[in-house]
């Protein structure tokens, strides 16, 4: 028996269980391999589209699942929550009592966000980062009336990098068609040396900001916000006004993986082979999507293709045959639509070899976006793209 | 990344090598908040642009570069925080 176990029900597990149970097929009837999915919640959120709640036109029931439903029928399905693993016995726990053996482990936990470690960020600052913080960031905008709109990072990695800069473009687009513009101020404030970490994408970004009027602060790693005097401040010593403060959250990986060894503090982040996504040399665990500490964008689109090659590596394993090289290496592939506001955008594809080139902004690519999110519940989980 | 802490007003490594932009710039500034006035800190990076980066953010954060060293294969950039 081959017991194949997934944490986690986002792009990443799902997708990974729906290829194994596909291709192990013949096994899994035959009752040689089980696949399990387990999740929290057992529902599947598409996160991507949470940004879209606060910009306007995106509904919060429309992103959410049952992960079942999502799921081959071939794979089993827990909901609970981890609380440990434990190498040893190779047993997961659950909060909920239930202890799970696995031969395979397969880790897609994602990130989680931590807003709470900055004072006053809960209170004063604005996220979009889960769908109550993106309802509560358009509120906010539809109630602004112009002002100062700060815009920032507080802390990396963290989801969905060309994110925040999406939304300053979005908004800049929103106040200008409100008649606002010439009543805001905008602030980009980046924790590096550029507007974003790739360089090919901070030159294609930055005379954008310029462009729309957008001030771009370097090095500005957020330290603390006074809500009082309404200023957040870097740990360079910079300080800015706002009137309505928007900041990505820091994220961590989850803590039930420092707690097990497999992860180190404080961070949490899963040290993951880049070719073969192998967990610290452990041959039966692998890591994929937000969980990694790789190099590479926090993003489904990661997952998504990451989950291929931990497919392949463990049907390769339960075969007992050699991984088929071609399947079986990830080579740091990556691709995401970027939108530059006024209802343009273009697309960031790269791997690890080769940094992304953005084509110029047009309609085309903004609408492949529309077109992706809308056709996401029938296309990715399921192994379809 | 490994990270060692010495006694105090001894110099703290961060072997941020293998790491890649922005990464050790990254675990320099986790480690200077970590760290008290005086303290050093030698942030070891096989990645070339930190060489560029790093001072870039000591100069602009108000702290003092004491200097890089080319090692075998990393550069080692020895920075003191000085508030």
């Amino acid at each position: 028996m081959n017991r194949i176990l997934i944490l986690g029900g986002g792009v990443g597990g799902t997708l990974t269980a729906n290829l194994l149970a596909r291709k192990l097929r013949r096994r899994v009837k035959a009752g040689g391999v089980t696949i399990t999915v387990v999740d929290q919640s057992g529902r599947h959120t598409y996160q991507p589209g949470f940004m879209y709640i606060a910009m306007g036109g995106e509904r919060a029931d429309r992103l959410e699942r049952p992960e079942r439903t999502l799921l081959d029928p071939r794979v089993g399905l827990v909901v609970g929550t981890v609380t440990k693993i434990d190498e040893r016995t190779r047993t997961v726990h659950l909060a909920e009592g239930e202890r799970l053996g696995y031969d395979y482990l397969v880790l897609a936990t994602g990130s989680r966000i931590v807003p709470e470690s900055i004072d006053h960020f809960v209170t004063d600052a604005h996220h979009f980062y889960t769908a109550d913080a993106a309802m509560d960031l358009r509120e906010s905008l539809d109630a602004f009336d112009g002002g100062r709109i700060v815009i920032g990072i507080a802390g990396l990695p963290y989801k969905c990098p060309p994110a925040p800069l999406e939304v300053a473009f979005l908004i800049e687009s929103e106040l200008r068609h409100r008649g606002l513009r010439d009543r805001s101020r905008l602030d980009y404030c980046s924790p590096i040396g550029r507007a974003f970490t790739i360089e090919s994408v901070s030159e294609m970004a930055t005379p954008m900001l310029e462009k729309k009027g957008i001030e771009l602060h370097t090095f500005f790693n957020v330290e603390s916000i006074d809500p009082d005097r309404k200023v957040v401040a870097s740990l360079e010593g910079e300080e800015l006004p706002y009137d309505l403060l928007i900041l990505v959250p820091p994220h961590k990986g989850q803590q039930f993986l420092i707690d097990s060894g497999l992860a180190p503090a404080p961070g949490g982040w899963l040290p993951t082979d880049r070719a073969t996504l192998q967990v610290g040399g452990r041959p039966n665990v692998f890591a994929l999507g937000d969980a990694t500490d790789l190099p590479l964008s926090k993003a489904g689109s990661t997952a998504h293709f990451e989950a291929p090659v931990v497919t392949e590596q463990i049907a390769a394993a339960v075969e007992g045959r050699a991984v088929d090289e071609r399947r079986g290496a990830y080579r740091g592939k990556v691709m995401c639509f970027f939108e530059i506001g006024d209802g343009k955008g273009t697309l960031l594809q790269f791997d690890y070899q080769h940094p992304p080139r953005p084509p110029k902004p047009n309609q085309l690519w903004h609408l492949g976006k529309i077109v992706f999110n809308k056709t996401y519940w029938h296309t990715v989980p399921r192994g379809r793209v | 990344m490994t990270e060692t802490l010495s006694a105090p007003g001894s110099t703290r490594t961060i072997d941020a090598r293998g790491s890649f932009c922005p990464g050790p710039l990254m675990e320099l500034i986790r480690a200077i908040r970590e760290s008290q006035p005086g303290q050093i800190l030698a942030v070891y990076s096989s990645d070339t642009g930190s060489a560029i980066d790093i001072p870039k953010w000591v100069d602009k954060a108000g702290h003092r570069l004491i200097g890089i060293i080319q090692r075998d294969g990393y550069d080692e950039i020895v920075v003191e925080k000085t508030h």
